[in-house]
């Protein structure tokens, strides 16, 4: 490695603790940015950067953020903060003036006092393969400290093209938010393409810890919602659970396979109407089908 | 009112209990016992307590029978023989539980099952499959042992020991007990990084989501403690309480540090010097009395009980004398340290914050156990004399009084928080002291979670980690178990067998049990 400086990473917050981010206990840190615009994100403040803009500095009740001047983002008092997300809401970009610029080693230090608990990290987002060269420096660090990482990735960046991220790091969660191009589009607003191949790379390599798919159906805007069948423009769930099931099924994956039913907390209003929540029976049928089709572990969550 | 006639007629008690109830109107007809007045005017605040454990005592109140040694060598008294094989051993156990004394008439610890049953099966080919686990036969009889074990003794005191190693006896008891909703016994994982594997503590971890036990013990630094004092091997009895197999405690007296807050002086120049005059004032006079009550209940068992002089459990080897030591709980340290340190509900300061009431806490707990370390009480052999701290989970008619060292519930902090916070105040209670986490049913998908929560505050010095998915039925109250379907039935005014339940049903009134942080 060159005498660089240490990379910064810019990061939208840490959390010590986590039992639903891959095995065991870990530490999971949360990337600032990332490329979809899912309808159903539930933490959507982590999506954009930060403008400077000011816009929030009035919006937050408990004094926590300062006006740094010449378009830089507030300074942020964490201990102020009450965690009451006025600042995003106020936002015109949707984001967040609580992402902070840290060091590998800032941020592993912000842990340490956890270490003993945790079996590793997982490096999550908004989407962390969109800071590269951070993301590998950080799975390095904190491999070489004994907590591998996993990287939880929406599968937008191919990773074929990123050897050194592929070494540092333990294992893969990939989002498969849907088979269909067309779909994904109206999902996420963004080609699904390079996730099926992430999908197919990452599978075939063994490099998958657990995929995702969101079950969401469409909803009927306020007050309406389906529940679920083959009505016109509803969303091919069976399609892409079948499909994705093959993939980790035909490249002998170990992966797990989680179907989580979408749920509308955190997400924002105007893109919750656009979305209904499956009934438990659809999601344990859908979780067979899944089971039939190869996958290796399947869970509802 | 006639106390006699109202338990012959009580409709929610069962036979068993009630003879127990009517034993106890019995020995309340006497009274042995040397109480100091000052020792009567602070029981009668509340803030000494025996626990029910009765005027007159005769018998310990924990009996830890060398189970191992029985097996060995069998019983002239009951007229067992050594066993042979696994189904002799098996009921050879069964045999003896009745015979082992306590406060509720069952026993407290029933063995390190494991430990006790696994020569057995190595000795048999016949016991163990292809597969390294029982074989169909043996697995039906050990199945059938834990059905036993739990219609013979209805009480969730009766407490069972597995690991540190795992064994096909070990893994099979986890099975069945997974499937069997089941709250007896009570169940420890013995457990030490070092040795116990990680299939093995996370299958524990997934049976104690599921059913509430078993519970995780500190084995290194349990073990190393009861070594250091002479009194090697320990096991995991009744609620979490460490004690030396072949003995046991005589006693066991608390001191309610929240009934005792009310005697702090009022802290207008600041909570730091009162807590001084307090120490060496209330808190010191309030041990003391405890002690004396300890030396009081030591001197009436071991001198005119004739407990030792009869029970065929003494003179044939399987407790002795010099193994059974004291123990001095205490309950409420949270509350006491609030009053000290003028916390209000919801401020920084309260205890389990990490702030000024922690500090106190730690400083009172100090204060206690050097006053405990530095009495002998007399006669005891074990340890020197020496009573041995626990941190007492509290009984079902407290109210506002949290459990030994724990944080109240509704005001837990973030999981990883309250472990690390926690850990170091478990360190004095050389006979147990733990705490409980509810988890989301989520927990049961990835049992590693917990298994990792263990290490790390094992890591950090805790002693005992107990733990349950926020919707099983069974439910750890707060060192015992009881199945929420059972509190329901004697609320409808059912009987049930379990008499921990009456406990169980007063602690989800009055403790707030289910109200306890559900851990994501």
């Amino acid at each position: 490695m060159s005498a660089a400086a240490e990379p910064v990473g810019l990061v939208a917050r840490i959390l010590p603790f986590s039992a639903v981010d891959g095995p065991g206990n870990r530490a999971v840190v949360f990337l600032q940015g990332c490329d979809f615009d899912c309808s159903y994100c539930h933490n959507p403040e982590t999506r954009a950067a930060c403008s400077g803009c000011g816009a929030c500095l009035a919006a937050c009740p408990a004094g926590a953020l300062a006006d740094s001047g010449a378009g830089l983002p507030p300074r942020w008092d964490q201990a102020r903060c009450r965690d009451c997300g006025a600042c995003a809401a106020a936002c015109a970009l949707g984001s967040s003036p609580r992402a902070r610029r840290l060091s590998v080693g800032e941020l592993l230090g912000e842990i340490e006092r956890y270490r003993p608990f945790l079996r590793g990290i997982t490096v999550s987002g908004g989407e962390c393969t969109l800071q590269p060269d951070f993301l590998a420096a950080l799975l390095e660090a904190s491999r070489a400290r004994g907590l591998p990482g996993l990287v939880d990735t929406n599968g937008g960046s191919p990773l074929a093209a990123r050897p050194r991220i592929l070494a540092a790091a333990e294992g893969f969660m990939l989002d498969v938010k849907a088979w269909d191009p067309a779909e994904h589009r109206a999902l996420t607003g963004a080609d699904n393409a390079p996730v099926l191949e992430n999908l197919r790379f990452l599978a075939g390599r063994g490099a998958l810890f657990e995929v995702r798919t969101v079950l969401a159906l469409r909803g009927g805007g306020p007050g309406g919602g389906e529940t679920g069948g083959a009505q016109e423009g509803a969303f091919d769930l069976e399609g892409t659970v079948r499909e994705t099931a093959r993939v980790l099924a035909r490249a002998g994956s170990r992966a797990r396979y989680r179907l989580i039913r979408y749920r509308p907390y955190g997400v924002r209003a105007a893109r919750a109407a656009t979305l209904a929540e499956p009934d438990p029976a659809l999601a344990e049928r859908l979780a067979e089908l899944a089971r039939r089709e190869g996958a290796a572990e399947v869970f509802v969550s | 009112m006639d106390p006699v006639l109202d338990t012959i007629r009580d409709t929610t008690l069962t036979y068993r209990q009630k003879v127990s109830a009517l034993a106890r109107l019995g020995e309340e007809r006497s009274a042995p016992l040397r109480i100091s007045p000052a020792l009567q005017a602070l029981r009668d605040a509340g803030i000494v307590c025996d626990l029910n454990e009765g005027p007159a005592p005769y018998r310990p109140r924990y009996i830890l029978p060398d189970y191992a040694a029985y097996l060995r060598r069998g019983s002239a008294f009951l007229r067992v023989e050594p066993p042979k094989d696994l189904l002799e051993a098996i009921f050879a156990l069964l045999g003896i539980y009745r015979h082992v004394p306590s406060i509720t008439g069952y026993p407290v610890w029933i063995g390190d099952l494991d430990a006790l049953l696994e020569p057995f099966v190595e000795a048999d080919p016949a016991a163990l499959g292809p597969d390294g686990e029982l074989s169909p036969s043996a697995d039906k009889a050990v199945r059938l042992f834990m059905e036993q074990i739990d219609r013979d003794n209805p009480d969730s005191f009766c407490h069972a020991d597995l690991g540190p190693r795992s064994t096909a006896v070990g893994r099979a008891i986890l099975r069945h007990q997974r499937g069997a909703g089941r709250a007896v016994p009570n169940l420890s994982l013995r457990y030490d990084p070092a040795v116990t594997p990680d299939a093995f503590a996370e299958a524990a971890a997934a049976c104690a989501l599921e059913t509430a036990k078993p519970s995780f013990a500190n084995h290194p630094r349990f073990e190393a403690e009861f070594a250091a004092l002479g009194l090697a091997p320990y096991a995991i009895a009744s609620c979490y309480n460490g004690l030396p197999i072949g003995g046991g405690s005589l006693t066991l007296v608390r001191l309610n540090l929240a009934r005792l807050a009310g005697r702090a002086l009022p802290a207008p120049t600041g909570a730091a010097a009162d807590l001084g005059a307090f120490l060496a004032g209330p808190l010191a006079e309030a041990v003391a009395a405890t002690l004396a009550y300890i030396d009081e209940r030591c001197r009436f068992l071991l001198g005119e009980s004739g407990f030792f002089a009869s029970s065929f459990l003494a003179s044939e080897g399987l407790v002795s004398r010099s193994r059974f030591t004291a123990m001095f709980g205490l309950v409420g340290l949270a509350e006491l340290a609030n009053a000290l340190a003028g916390a209000a509900p919801g401020s920084a300061d309260r205890f389990g914050r990490g702030g000024a009431a922690d500090e106190i806490g730690q400083r009172v707990l100090a204060g206690i156990d050097r006053l405990v370390a530095a009495h002998r009480v007399p006669g005891l052999e074990a340890a020197g004399g020496r009573a041995l701290l626990h941190a007492q989970v509290g009984i079902d008619s407290d109210s506002g009084v949290s459990p030994g060292c724990r944080v109240p519930i509704g005001e837990e902090p973030p999981l990883h928080e309250q472990l690390l916070r926690s850990a170091p105040l478990h360190a004095p209670f050389v006979a147990g002291a733990g705490d409980v986490f509810a988890f989301e049913p989520t927990a049961k998908s990835n049992p590693g979670q917990i298994v990792d929560a263990v290490k790390g505050f094992f890591a950090s010095g805790g002693r005992y980690f107990s733990c349950y998915a926020a919707d099983s039925d069974v439910v750890r109250v707060t060192g015992y178990l009881v199945k929420r379907s059972e509190v329901e039935k004697l609320r409808r005014g059912e009987a049930v067998a379990n008499g921990a339940t009456v406990l169980g049903k007063g602690a989800f009134d009055n403790l707030r049990v289910l109200d306890r942080a559900v851990r994501k």
